[in-house]
């Protein structure tokens, strides 16, 4: 059953609290070569109707021959959600019209699915982690996609889509916030990523949601729910339930009722409206596709894709921070990606993995998303961070100066800081001597100031800072403190 | 050799063999037949260019002694047959035009071993029917003609409505007609409720529905994909055996093909059925039995114990209930097989005024009255509310009805006999007018068979008082064609082979 | 079981076929007569029957994960009624 919300994600109406109720189907599309029934290709783009077999197009007497790799893109998938997985399932046939859906039907798991109940375990905040429940998971065909825009008379229909694996994830409705359903829909997509099962590319479409939204007081029974249909980023999703939340509680406390229906969420407008041309009664009339058998393994099949399984991101985080030492959210910011995860412990192997969490989250992070980069793109390899991250360990450059460097590498693509640090006379004085006389010329150029620090010793960030000035910011801090405070005898 | 087409396909592989026939010769005697037979109706294509081109090819290759085992011979194809760029329609309006870019499987079978294609045979729309009546190009006339008409009589009827001439039976109806007319060796049909075998059985012919599975569905346009399985109809058993081994064998592209080496056919007519249990139905004497169809049955009994079978009284129990269950299954699957016809991609198209008014409009048109039904029916079973009473129930009934046969199967019997048809061919535009039901009781004895996936074979037995030829029915064990064929080929001799007609038309 | 008129109308819609208001009837009679034929199978014990799936016991193939089939676009659009730039065309549909 779906746990009830804690208070602090009830939100207030004119006349009381409301509890939103969130479930979710997410459509993400099978990563393989070849389609689910058919030969032809899966390539996103492509010239119209050119990545179709004529099994795609449902030419007359053509049949469905099921991909391999798409049983076990699943069956990985349902591992990765810690799932039960069924060693029998079927396939159905869902009947309805429409001219993307070429052979009148799609082919779909309706009655036994491949994969049964399983859980997400999702970081809402650094905090907060909740728990979403898998009701299942199943194996269909992606529809063909129809263009409304081209013609004020036609549209035009293009099957390059159409017979795509697709793997149809549906939740518990075990979310209650737009920043849960959020969290839920980035962790999954992280688990695919890292299963290799799924791209997780919204854009292109690879990952697309049905949100079902309902609202109730606290303590009752389940509200009546709308779908938002095909809600393509995860933003959207987030903005899609707060309107869609809204608009059934202000119905409601208008003493209206909700209907059940599908909706599709406007973006530009920001509101939700209703799919008349879905309101039609649907009867799929769903019964086992005769062209293709069950779909049956043994044990065997499954264990042996189990041990080929990557470690998975609750596992790799759990083992950061105990290896590692990271704090959670940490550890939970580097394995958001795997690429990302590898590139930190690449560098955090044989080093202070702390600072090396730092510099990977603060500095290459920070700069990597203002650039708009993706981590394999980084123009500042594991190895370079790795050296600065050493010569700050080493005491050859200071943190300040490491960040200049960093800057540096950033610009100059494929340099060794090391070398960068010789080159560019970047390295920290820890010579004693010149620092104690850039310190004994700032004490001697400022005696009131050096009163005052005697009854006030928070002023020594003062003389710090003078020092590293005259040093061009290359002198050891720690040396700088230790003569200071014997000069300043405090 | 006066006229090569009287030959059976047997002699004609063994004259081109030994070269006292020429491919050519035997397929342009062939296009002479057709062309003057036009008035049956049996072929809606013919294509003698292609045809010419064939046999000129398999000359060459016999010439060398390379020919394969259907080289040079003339053989007929069932419209539902996808034929690469050839007219492929399943005798449906809604197909319009439809030339595929791809051949079905198991004519491109036929053609790698050596055949030669004629043309495309009539048949019921989307294989929807008894009679051949329900094609879009109109029905077939049977070469057998009813009781004391003469073909003087005849030839006006077919320039005509063709009422009052009989049926060839169908869906096959095209198939079945063109082989007792001699107007090819041999000819692909499709069976789903009896459509091999009802036909087979009206025109003195013989034909075999291999067991589900056998014979790859790939290519070819679907009726019911759990019954539909493909199979040869000819003038003898050795011609359907030697048919049927180029049609038989597993397909990667047909997920219910079965990977199993297909035996050579020819090879087990002749051998003894000594001491093989051939079961008697008691469930197959329907009430009302006509008394020709009750000696036809005990005829063939005797024959059989003549050869030295063990006869032994069998009960199939749920037999009753395989029509009106078949009145789902087959139905329901075809609602959805045939979704596909939406005049978006292929076929016909009526225009609408938005895309619902299109499809229905099309859908209207292009399907004929008994299409329209079966889809219409389908789509009721397996609608919201009424799926579980009447399509799962069904396919509950089907697990009976097949695990009757097991149990038999499991007590030793070989093959099971009962006849083919509960009557012989009826008339064109006699039956089913006023009540459906009335046309489907023909494939009573047939249907079980599809249902529980089995193959059956019909093989001509005797004559009815009026002259018209009857069929008995042998069903097997699943992929066990070997025995029916040995069965078979003792009744065909014990029988006599049937006098086909001359040619009156 | 049988049909009344407005299912006859419904079961044609859902089946995207067009009716006359005249056919209604007489399709009434024939889908109550095919009805009627089916009837007898409500009297069978079905009971602790498994619905059949599969009627020749075999394993269902798998296929390879590879590319092996390229129709073409004008091959697949080759046989359509209209088409425009290798797309298929239809009214245009409103969502």
């Amino acid at each position: 059953m779906n746990a009830a919300a804690k208070p602090s994600k009830l939100i207030k109406g004119a006349t009381g609290d409301w509890e939103i109720v969130i479930g979710m189907e997410i459509h993400a599309q099978v990563t393989s070569q070849s389609k689910l029934f058919s030969g032809a290709s899966t390539e996103f783009g492509g010239d119209p109707n050119d990545h179709v077999s004529l099994v795609d197009a449902a030419m007359p007497g053509m049949l469905p021959v099921i991909n391999e790799e798409c049983i076990k893109q699943a069956v990985r998938t349902g591992l990765g959600l810690k799932a039960q997985i069924n060693l029998r399932s079927t396939f159905d046939r869902k009947n309805y019209f429409y001219p993307d859906l070429p052979q009148g039907y799609q082919i779909s798991q309706f009655k036994s699915p491949i994969v049964g109940e399983g859980v997400v375990i999702v970081d809402v905040t650094p905090t907060e982690q909740i728990t979403v429940g898998v009701e299942r998971l199943h194996l269909e065909q992606d529809a063909g996609k129809s263009l409304h825009d081209q013609s004020p008379t036609d549209s035009f229909v293009d099957l390059n889509r159409s017979g795509v694996a697709l793997m149809e994830i549906v939740s518990k409705p075990d979310m209650h916030s737009a920043d849960e359903a959020k969290a839920y829909v980035s962790k999954l997509r992280t688990i695919l990523r890292y299963l290799g099962t799924c791209d997780g590319n919204m854009e292109q479409g690879s990952l697309r949601a049905d949100v079902n939204v309902s609202v109730r007081r606290p303590g009752e029974p389940l509200g009546t729910r709308c779908e938002i249909k095909n809600v393509n980023s995860i933003r959207f999703i987030g903005q899609a339930i707060e309107v869609e939340a809204r608009r059934q509680i202000g119905i409601i406390e208008d003493g209206g009722k909700i209907d059940q229906e599908t909706r599709l969420f406007d973006p530009g407008r920001g509101e939700t409206r209703s799919m008349r041309s879905k309101e039609e009664a649907h009867d799929y009339r769903y019964f086992p596709d005769p062209d293709l058998l069950p779909l049956e393994f043994d044990q065997t099949f499954v264990d042996d894709l189990a041990r080929g399984l990557p470690e998975l991101p609750d596992e790799k985080k759990a083992r950061f921070m105990r290896d590692y030492g990271l704090p959670a959210y940490d550890a939970g910011v580097l394995v958001m990606e795997r690429a990302s995860a590898d590139f930190y412990e690449e560098i955090a192997k044989g080093r202070d993995a702390k600072a090396a969490a730092n510099w990977v989250i603060n500095e290459l992070f920070g700069r990597l998303n203002k650039e708009g980069l993706d981590i394999t793109a980084s123009p500042v390899s594991a190895a370079q961070l790795g050296a600065i991250v050493d010569l700050i360990g080493e005491g050859t450059i200071s943190g300040k100066i490491a960040k200049d460097l960093f800057e540096i590498v950033w610009m100059e693509r494929g340099a060794d800081p090391r070398a960068l640090v010789e080159e560019r006379g970047m390295k920290q004085v820890t010579d004693t001597g010149a620092i104690e006389a850039a310190v004994d010329e700032i004490i001697a150029a400022n005696p009131d100031k050096v009163e005052q620090a005697k009854a006030k010793p928070t002023m020594l960030g003062w003389f710090v800072g003078q020092v590293m000035k005259q040093t061009g910011g290359k002198a050891n801090p720690q040396s700088v403190n230790d003569l200071l405070k014997r000069k300043l005898g405090i | 050799m006066t006229d090569v087409t009287r030959l059976t396909l047997a002699e004609a592989r063994d004259a081109l063999q030994s070269k006292k026939l020429s491919a050519t010769e035997l397929t342009q005697a062939h296009l002479s037949a057709i062309e003057k037979a036009r008035a049956l109706n049996a072929y809606i294509v013919e294509t003698p260019d292609q045809a010419l081109a064939m046999a000129k090819a398999s000359d060459e290759k016999l010439a060398k002694g390379q020919g394969g085992p259907l080289e040079g011979i003339p053989l007929g194809i069932k419209d539902l047959y996808a034929t690469k760029g050839v007219h492929t329609q399943s005798c449906s309006h809604i197909l319009d035009g439809f030339k595929p870019a791809y051949e079905s499987t198991v004519t491109s079978q036929l053609w790698r071993d050596g055949a030669v294609m004629l043309g495309k045979l009539n048949m019921d729309e989307f294989a929807m029917g008894s009679s051949n009546e329900t094609s879009y190009y109109g029905p077939v006339a049977s070469p057998w003609l009813p009781k004391g008409r003469d073909g003087a009589w005849a030839r006006q009827q077919l320039a005509g409505d063709k009422k009052g001439l009989l049926v060839p039976g169908g869906s096959s109806g095209g198939s079945a007609a063109a082989v007792a007319a001699h107007l090819c060796l041999g000819a692909t049909a499709s069976d789903t409720g009896g459509s091999i075998r009802q036909p087979a059985a009206f025109t003195g012919t013989v034909g075999i529905k291999p067991t589900y599975g056998r014979c790859s569905r790939w290519g070819m346009v679907a009726f019911a994909s759990s019954l539909d399985q493909a199979g040869p109809i000819a003038r003898t058993v050795r011609d359907c055996a030697i048919m049927l081994r180029s049609m038989a064998g597993h397909d990667p592209k047909d997920a219910t093909s079965i990977d199993a080496p297909v035996p050579n056919y020819e090879e087990s007519l002749g051998r003894s059925i000594k001491g093989k249990k051939i079961g008697i139905p008691k469930e197959y004497r329907v009430e009302g039995m006509s008394a020709e169809i009750e000696k036809l049955w005990s005829d063939g009994i005797a024959f059989l114990k003549a050869a030295g079978a063990e006869i032994v009284d069998i009960s199939l129990p749920h037999t009753k209930t395989a029509l009106p269950a078949y009145y789902i299954v087959a139905p329901a699957e075809a609602s959805s097989n045939l979704a596909r016809y939406d005049g978006v991609r292929y076929g016909l198209r009526v225009p609408g005024k938005d895309i619902s008014d299109m499809y229905e409009k099309t859908r209207r048109a292009g399907f004929g009255s008994e299409v329209r039904r079966r889809i219409m029916i389908g789509t009721y079973v397996l609608s919201a509310g009424y799926y579980d009473a009447y399509y799962v129930r069904a396919q509950k009934i089907r697990t009976l009805i097949k695990r009757d046969f097991e149990l038999a199967y499991a007590q030793g019997i070989d093959a099971i006999l009962t006849p083919a048809t509960p009557s012989a061919a009826f008339g064109i535009g006699e039956k089913g007018s006023a009540d459906p039901v009335e046309m489907y009781l023909n494939d009573v004895f047939t249907v079980t068979v599809n249902m529980a996936g089995l193959p059956g074979i019909a093989v001509p037995a005797g004559l009815s008082a009026d002259g018209l030829p009857l069929g008995l029915q042998l069903i097997g064990r699943p992929f066990d064609e070997e025995t029916l064929f040995s069965i078979a080929g003792v009744i065909e001799e014990a029988a006599g082979r049937t006098v086909l007609p001359q040619a009156w038309w | 079981m049988s049909v009344d008129q407005a299912t006859v109308r419904r079961i044609a819609h859902l089946a995207r076929i067009a009716v006359s208001d005249e056919e209604v009837p007489h399709l009434q009679n024939e889908l109550n007569a095919m009805l009627a034929f089916v009837e007898e199978l409500s009297a069978v014990d079905v009971e602790g029957v498994e619905p059949m799936t599969s009627v020749i016991p075999m394993k269902m193939v798998w296929r390879k994960d590879a590319v092996t089939d390229h129709a073409g676009a004008s091959t697949v659009v080759g046989n359509a009624p209209v088409s425009e730039d290798h797309f298929f065309t239809v009214p245009k549909v409103v969502e």
